[in-house]
């Protein structure tokens, strides 16, 4: 005797629906099931919109998959997808994703002429001199002057940060944000964090004391675990 | 077994000449068999530094093309018998030298010298290539000046990549004291700290230098000058002693001295 478990479960909260998705039965039988599922129940107009939280367990979905999997649940009803959550990732991605969020610790001095580039959050312990340059896909930590040019977030990540004992940058940017040093000669300041400010929509300095606020969570691959 | 030492800068104009031939005619002054390479082809100067001109027959670039043994080609200086010049070539094409041609050279130059000293071109080019292949160590000279430290700083980069024996070692020419007080000029710790090398010598400018070149006799031949005596400190510092930096105090008058006795 064979016991039919359902390839849907929908289950209701108080933030919307959340729908576990069997991880055994294959792909086509669940886009079948869930289209009878949603069939059955047709919307009325002025329903609010409920959002949906998708749950796959084991399951690796493909961007198409994904794709055909939104189309559907969306298509009829006033459903709207928050979240498609799966246990596993592929082992490129989380290589990739490793790789990113690897701190690289680099002890030389940059020096002019010299660029230094990094995937991931770099530390650098040692000067970046004038005409030097330092680029990271995420954050960068300097332990010495940084006199020339740094360069976080690279891959367009705009919550990364420049960090350094004693900045006096010719030039800072983090993601396509540009910043450079005025144009009247000025001392620079010690322990202080290049940032990009949401409200003036530009890269401030601050005191690395204000970091701990506005980044609660350094880490690029904590991040990304979290946000997906 | 000799030592060969590159005198390098990246700017032009900073002096690397003149203290090529300073810190040759001190070394030979204190008995060390010395010879000067000048691997600046098309524009050689060290020569005319050294006064020995008139004497050139062959030059760098008749030795790597076989038209003269190395031997032929070296200069004996009027004042040393243990001081040679190997001149630059003054019309030959540039591409003549090669690193490999210049590592040929001054290998065989250490079996018979203490110090090979290599004056390097300005630039980054295949020049400053040829200059750095054969070395064993590098001095670089840099200026109180932004742009100076900003060349050495990118010279000094590229020197140590290619894994000498030593880090390159840091001389600041052309001091001037008072505007080194004043904070007109680059400090000399600052330099250091940013260059961040070991400092081997500082150097005064000193109008007494320009009379000397133009005369043909390196200035470290006369004791009785301030810069001299830096360039022998040099000398003294590569051979290992340990020399303390010269004060750049102007020396004062007896009625000044009086005065600030009195602080008036």
């Amino acid at each position: 005797m064979q016991e039919t478990k359902p390839t849907i479960t929908i289950k209701g909260t108080r933030d919307g629906l959340i729908l576990f998705i069997d991880e055994n039965s294959s792909f086509e039988e669940i886009l079948q099931d869930l289209i009878k599922k949603l069939d059955a129940s047709t919307p009325q107009k002025e329903e609010p919109v409920v959002s949906v939280k998708v749950k796959l367990g084991h399951r690796y979905l493909t961007e198409e998959q994904r794709h055909q999997l939104k189309e559907i649940i969306e298509e009829k009803n006033r459903f709207q997808i928050e979240a498609m959550e799966s246990d596993v990732i592929p082992i490129k991605d989380a290589k990739t994703w490793l790789d990113e969020s690897q701190l690289k610790v680099v002890n030389q001095i940059v020096r002019s002429g010299q660029v230094l580039e990094t995937k991931g959050d770099l530390l650098l312990i040692g000067d970046v001199n004038p005409g030097g340059r330092v680029r990271a896909s995420g954050n960068i930590y300097i332990m010495g002057n940084l006199l020339g040019i740094a360069h976080a977030g690279i891959d367009g990540d705009q919550e990364a940060f420049i960090a350094a004992s004693y900045m006096k940058p010719a030039q800072l940017r983090i993601a396509e944000y540009i910043s450079r040093a005025p144009d009247y000669e000025a001392d620079g300041v010690y322990m202080e964090c290049g940032i990009i400010d949401p409200d003036q929509n530009k890269i401030v300095i601050d005191s690395i004391k204000t970091l701990s606020k506005q980044r609660k969570v350094i880490s690029a691959f904590e991040r990304r675990m979290n946000n997906g | 077994m000799g030592e060969a030492i590159v005198i390098t800068s990246g700017k032009g104009g900073v002096g690397k000449t003149t203290t090529s031939a300073n810190i040759g005619t001190s070394l030979a002054l204190m008995d060390k068999k010395v010879c000067l390479i000048d691997t600046d082809i098309g524009l050689r100067n060290l020569d005319v530094i050294m006064g020995l001109e008139n004497r050139i027959i062959y030059d760098i670039v008749d030795v790597i093309q076989g038209r003269c043994k190395l031997q032929q080609a070296l200069i004996k200086d009027k004042r040393f018998d243990y001081l040679s010049l190997l001149p630059a070539a003054q019309t030959s094409d540039k591409s003549a030298v090669t690193t490999e041609g210049m590592k040929e050279i001054v290998s065989e130059l250490k079996q018979e010298y203490d110090y090979i000293i290599i004056d390097c071109p300005a630039g980054i080019e295949q020049g400053f290539q040829n200059a750095i292949a054969g070395a064993d160590r590098a001095i670089v000279v840099t200026t109180p000046e932004n742009s100076s430290v900003r060349d050495a700083d990118r010279i000094i980069g590229l020197i140590e990549k290619e894994n000498m024996v030593e880090p390159p070692r840091l001389i600041i020419n052309r001091i001037r004291n008072h505007m080194m007080k004043n904070g007109d000029m680059l400090d000399i710790d600052d330099i250091v700290q940013l260059l961040a090398i070991d400092l081997i010598g500082i150097v005064a400018d000193d109008e007494e230098m320009i009379k000397a070149s133009n005369k043909g006799e390196p200035i470290s031949l006369s004791p009785n000058f301030k810069s001299s005596i830096s360039y022998r400190n040099i000398a003294r510092r590569i051979l290992g002693e340990t020399v303390p930096l010269q004060s750049l105090e102007e020396e004062k008058g007896f009625m000044q001295k009086i005065k600030a006795f009195f602080k008036i």
